[in-house]
């Protein structure tokens, strides 16, 4: 039949055209891949082989970035991350399906669904597990409201306009905080994720915390404030870049690709813009709050303290202080001192996160020093 | 004149003279292995997909009976979507609205313009514009869906505002067509999700309605114009009738399609949010079962919320196999009053 076969030409044609277009837009996220590479300490100690993990999608690209950099400065070296998600990376992890986990919080030390995740990685390692906090992700206000560039919000008016109880710019409860901007009588748009994700839950942590009563839902994977529902990061960015009056809470890096407008957060002590150096100092400000070397943190979200980022989320990895197989507790330790090194993690920060600030870099080093 | 769709002569069915059914062997060759081997093949082929259906039914009653137990609020009256703790609430109805609502809309579009696109291909354009524009046509159903997702999304959704606003104004006082006051913007509908639907089906309507409105033997087209009839009176008369158990069926495929499409549903569609009202319009957000699936289950990490989302993919099996089911049954009248 030859209008079939035009037909699958013509298919495989456009097909074919489509696959690389998608390759042209894709890779803004991976510019400067290869910094950190070779100067990186971890070329000493390379290994050969595979190493796998799998996890929160919230550090895929700054783990693929490590990963790329890694690679090309130790050949024979791949190490894969499969962005299924926290609980899925965990549950492989005590599974022995994967060699370490990424996630968007430490194990949970208390009972969930008849597991105890602290207990059951510590069983399948037969070692302490440890959660190594990796990748600081700061999670951006991202607006989008015609004539206006700046934007201050407190958690109260955060918590005010995620919960629909302001719906047009021009309140005055945004104008307090705002004087000296004209604001625009524009109807609010909020956008929220629609899937269930670690954004959301770190982000409603942050307005329960720091709202004072403004905010009152349990903070869940799942929205519970009002507005409108988009797909992932991409669907909350293109819906606000798209609508006059749009608002969300987002990766920065998403906020930044898209030209959104990012909010700076006054929690009392002063409006505090969003940068790598305002982020580290909320990290470091975070309490440790495990033993040892497990080095979950406490976030505190309603830090006053001045310059200081407070709505982030801290990625951990999460291993076995001392794995069953010698080998690949030394390859774990080569790659992960190599993402922790301060080249990689400078280079993040293009990406949209921060890097770890040094005081907490050097815990994180010591520990993986003492991985085995 | 008995034809059915086919094409194939009623004589087939009569059994043969020695009483053996139509389009049996003789059985003088039994056991040759060539024989043999392809009809057995045959056989376990048939046999493959039948088993696999089933199997894939038994996995998903299997899987959503737990969390159906453990569901606290009605599973097919409720609004609730709350899979997370130790009481999950969930229920379907806004998803089987959603669902429904934009598979409708997709048809209503879709079969008429099939149809039409089928006529205008095997009944009037001239032979060398009618190959081209079918294979035109067939380049649609190699479309990946997440393509036509995006497409909507980014240029095709703007223009559907203006296309809502007429809607809205002309029959805003039937609830269904009303746009809501704080509804989404106009590309993240139910209705805009329905026409993309459209566009999606459109080709598998096309292309078996195409098959069949050519088969419609030349006598019975000859005879409608040799009494006089005009092209449109020969169309209504003598193609119409003669394909409608395959435009039928062609619709009903097509329906499997709407109501199962997950990617470009899922990144067009707004979600609601907790507790909102129920909306009745077209012009509303919300969730199809696929998209609701496609949403959840990156995340669900427990027995109970992979089990409700199984539930609702359950559902979604039932809803497509009765949709067959009335499918089969029309298509088997038909061809009775046909013969």
């Amino acid at each position: 039949m030859k209008t079939l076969r035009f037909g699958q030409l013509a298919s495989i044609a456009l097909v074919g055209s489509i696959a690389l277009a998608g390759c042209g837009s894709d890779n803004n996220s991976g510019s400067g891949t290869t910094a950190g590479a070779g100067s990186s300490s971890a070329a000493s100690d390379c290994f050969t082989g595979t190493l796998n993990a799998e996890g929160s999608s919230a550090q895929k690209n700054a783990f693929e970035e490590a990963a790329a950099s890694y690679k090309a400065a130790c050949t024979g070296a791949q190490v894969n991350y499969n962005p299924t998600g926290s609980g899925a990376g965990i549950k492989q992890f005590i599974a022995g399906q994967v060699d370490f986990a990424g996630s968007d919080s430490a194990l949970k030390t208390e009972e969930k669904d008849g597991v105890v995740e602290t207990d059951a990685a510590a069983a399948f390692c037969g070692s302490p597990a440890w959660n190594i906090p990796m990748v600081t992700g700061p999670i951006a206000i991202a607006f989008n409201v015609k004539g206006v560039d700046s934007l201050t919000l407190t958690p109260a008016v955060a918590a005010d306009i995620f919960t629909g109880k302001i719906t047009t710019w021009n309140d005055p409860k945004i104008a307090a905080v705002n004087s000296g901007v004209s604001l625009p009588s524009t109807a609010i748009k909020v956008f929220f994720r629609s899937d269930e994700s670690g954004t959301t839950e770190n982000f409603t942590k942050y307005l329960a915390a720091a709202s004072d009563g403004g905010w009152t839902a349990e903070p869940a994977k799942k929205w519970t404030g009002k507005g409108e529902g988009k797909e992932k990061s991409a669907g909350v960015a293109e819906g606000v870049k798209s609508t006059d009056g749009g608002i969300t809470y987002v990766e920065w890096s998403y906020a930044k690709d898209n030209d959104l407008g990012v909010a700076k957060i006054d929690n009392g002590g002063g409006a505090v813009e969003l940068t790598g150096e305002t982020v580290g100092k909320a990290v470091e400000a975070a309490k440790p709050d495990g033993e040892g070397n497990d080095l979950r943190l406490k976030l505190d979200y309603a830090t006053k303290e001045a310059d200081a980022y407070p709505i982030l989320l801290v990625t951990y990895e999460v291993v076995c202080s001392k794995n069953k197989d010698a080998q690949k507790g030394k390859d774990i330790k080569s790659f992960l001192k190599h993402f922790a090194s301060s080249d990689v993690q400078k280079s993040l920060e293009e990406i949209g996160y921060a890097p770890l600030p040094s005081s907490v870099q050097t815990k994180v080093e010591a520990a993986i020093e003492a991985l085995s | 004149m008995s034809t059915s769709i086919t094409g194939r002569s009623a004589v087939d069915e009569l059994p043969g003279p020695d009483g053996r059914g139509p389009l049996h062997g003789d059985g003088a060759g039994t056991g040759r292995l060539g024989d043999r081997l392809f009809g057995g093949a045959a056989t376990a082929s048939g046999i493959f997909v039948i088993a696999l259906v089933t199997l894939v039914g038994v996995f998903l009653v299997a899987q959503a009976i737990p969390a159906l137990q453990a569901d606290q609020a009605s599973f097919l009256t409720s609004r609730e979507w709350a899979t997370a703790g130790a009481e999950p609430r969930f229920g379907i109805v806004d998803l089987l609205w959603a669902t429904v609502v934009t598979a409708v809309i997709a048809m209503a579009i879709a079969v008429p313009l099939g149809v039409a696109i089928a006529l205008f291909i095997t009944q009037y354009a001239p032979a060398w514009l009618s190959r081209p524009a079918a294979a035109t046509i067939d380049l649609l159903a190699a479309v990946p869906s997440i393509v036509f997702g995006f497409w909507g999304l980014t240029i095709a959704g703007q223009y559907f505002e203006p296309v809502a606003t007429v809607i809205d104004r002309a029959l805003g006082w039937i609830p269904f067509f009303a746009q809501p006051e704080d509804g989404p913007s106009a590309k993240s509908t139910l209705a805009f999700a329905g026409v993309i639907l459209a566009i999606m089906v459109l080709p598998i309507v096309t292309a078996i309605s195409r098959e069949v409105f050519a088969q419609v033997p030349t006598a019975h087209k000859e005879g409608a114009l040799a009494l006089g009839a005009t092209q449109w009176e020969m169309i209504r008369t003598a193609v119409l009738p003669f394909g409608k158990p395959g435009v039928i069926s062609a619709a009903m495929l097509g329906l499997g399609r709407a109501l199962g499409e997950t990617l470009a549903v899922t990144i067009l569609l707004s979600s609601l949010n907790d507790g909102a009202a129920f909306s009745s319009s077209i012009f509303s957000g919300g969730a199809t079962f696929a998209s609701k699936i496609a949403l959840g289950i990156q995340e669900a990490n427990t027995a109970t919320s992979t089990g409700a989302l199984i539930a609702a993919g359950l559902v979604l099996f039932v809803l497509t196999f009765v949709v067959n089911a009335i499918a089969r049954v029309v298509i088997e009248r038909r061809k009775a009053f046909s013969e």
